[in-house]
């Protein structure tokens, strides 16, 4: 069966991006919006859209209820989460299962072992793939501690239950230790529901490296390469690069074998996100994200594919389109995250009104967004308004075009972060291409007033 | 006896407790001190403690708990 109308739950860039896809197919893109939303892009351009309630994202996007009933009243076979919302939360996948429509992702059960963190390293030590040395779940201070001792200072405390880096604490004694694991267990309860916490060592300065993968309902799972993503604010990425800068021909391959390993393993279905840390020539699975990621845009420069109708095609219960050596790595593409937040003022969100807007075109650039002039961002929701993303057949050219677009990008009425990428892309590191998970914290603390 | 509105210093969405769980910070009748946090508004997935800018009592609450603020907006009033 092909999918002939989905509807899309989530907003902004991702849900245009979705409805774009839909089209080229010729499915029906219904999106649903919130009152902030009324007028926003993707409902303009979706060929229906559901009102689900006030603007509060606990009162629309994420009001799994309300968006059930619309996916219900408008008629389609599928729902496309996005990213963010509740494409990561297996109740929901379950919920949209159970209602028979098509759940574009993993099925719920995947979903649930992946958001797992102990679950998911389980099951990378089972696929033989490498994990950072670490603990099982720590019932208590003390058997923290004890732990602590095997996996060697220092450590990360993690929430069993968390994710998109929320809920990791450091400690790097024993004295520190006994203090943030009771801070990260009452933490993880309020912001997961559940205290279970674990150990894990804290690397020095890793590279963030990721693998896109695609897999299919018959079997075939294929790597679409990787994406260098070590440029983070509190563990946020701010810049992504595609192919990673500095890797090996062997590791490269390594990682890509163990992200295809691991999809197979844990029976995936849909376009996912193997995340690892690569230190030297070690290389540790630390998640793997159920969705489609925020910058996938440099992998479908870097390969031609489109990653989203993939995803379609796939819940359609087809084939992928294409096989392992059908994919090739072509030149270079780097994405730049455009933030509603001031740089200049510790990053504080910045919605309002863009009174003028000019958008960075020619060769080689693309711009995800659905923030438009005259549109005024939410305060209700992430502060992600646009991703600029460029390619060229080499990195040095990708940096250039990424410089030149970057001074045609202009935002009128709120400060936004293209003026950071614009001196990040001045940075010796940037250029070399060397920079770590710690760069960018360390860069922008030499720099705070 | 004067009155004074503690303001919003950003949109958002207020909140009277820390937690959806937690107890409120502050209940009507409460005094506080400059400095106190008397609520939360949450902008764009961050949140900001807001604080009493004077002493006093409270002695309403002008926005409910999970209600939509804009910049400036006035969030509770203190007797002073």
């Amino acid at each position: 069966m092909t999918l002939s109308s989905v509807l899309i739950a989530n907003r902004g860039e991702i849900a245009l991006r979705v409805v774009r896809a839909c089209r080229e197919l010729g499915i029906r893109a219904v999106a649903i919006y919130s009152d902030a939303d009324a007028e926003a892009a993707h409902v303009r351009m979706a060929d229906d859209a559901v009102h689900l309630g006030k603007s509060s994202a606990s009162k629309s996007y994420l009001n799994a209820d309300a968006v059930l009933a619309a996916a219900r009243s408008s008629g389609v076979d599928a729902v496309h989460p996005g990213y963010g919302f509740l494409s990561e939360r297996p109740a929901f996948a379950a919920a949209v299962e159970e209602a028979g429509l098509v759940f574009v992702g993993p099925p719920s059960s995947v979903i649930a072992t992946m958001g797992d963190k102990a679950a998911a390293r389980a099951l990378a030590r089972s696929a033989d793939v490498p994990v950072v040395p670490g603990s099982d779940e720590v019932a208590s201070v003390d058997d923290a501690v004890a732990a602590a001792e095997e996996v060697g200072y220092p450590v990360l405390v993690k929430a069993s239950a968390g994710g998109g880096g929320r809920g990791i604490r450091p400690a790097s004694s024993a004295d520190e230790l006994r203090e943030v694991v009771v801070e990260a267990q009452r933490e993880a309860a309020s912001a997961f529901g559940s205290d279970a916490v674990y150990l894990e060592r804290a690397l020095q300065g890793p590279k963030h490296v990721e693998v896109q993968v695609l897999a299919d309902t018959h079997g075939n799972v294929v790597h679409c390469f990787e994406r260098e993503c070590s440029l983070q604010r509190r563990r946020q990425k701010i810049l992504e690069e595609a192919p990673a800068p500095g890797l090996s021909a062997a590791l490269r391959e390594a990682l890509c074998d163990a992200a295809v390993r691991l999809s197979r393993e844990v029976g995936y279905v849909g376009a996912g996100t193997v995340e690892f840390l690569v230190e030297g020539s070690e290389y540790y699975f630390i998640e793997m994200n159920t969705r489609i990621q925020v910058e996938h845009p440099i992998t479908e420069w870097v390969t031609g594919l489109d990653l989203v109708a993939e995803q379609l095609r796939i819940a359609g219960g087809a084939e992928l389109s294409v096989g392992q050596d059908d994919i090739a790595c072509r030149g270079a593409s780097i994405e730049f995250r455009v933030n509603a937040e001031d740089p200049d003022a510790d990053f504080m969100p910045s919605p309002g009104e863009v009174t003028g807007l000019e958008l960075p075109g020619g060769p080689g650039v693309r711009v995800d967004t659905a923030l438009m002039a005259g549109d005024v961002v939410p305060p209700f929701y992430d502060s992600l308004v646009a991703k600029l993303s460029v390619w060229a057949p080499t990195r040095a050219e990708a940096l250039a075009r990424g410089r030149r677009a970057l001074a045609e990008y202009r935002v009128d009425g709120l400060p936004t972060t293209i003026g950071l990428h614009r001196r990040l892309l001045d940075d010796q590191a940037v250029v070399d291409g060397t920079y770590d998970i710690t760069t960018l914290e360390s860069w922008l603390a030499e720099r705070s007033p | 006896m004067g009155s004074h509105k503690i303001t919003s210093r950003t949109p958002g969405v207020f909140y009277h407790r820390p937690s959806p769980d937690a107890d409120p910070y502050v209940t009507q009748g409460a005094s506080v001190a400059e400095g106190d946090t008397v609520g939360l508004v949450e902008v764009m997935k961050t949140f900001h403690e807001v604080k009493a800018d004077a002493a006093g009592t409270v002695s309403a609450f002008l926005v409910e708990n999970e209600d939509e603020v804009t910049i400036g907006q006035d969030l509770v009033e203190l007797e002073t």
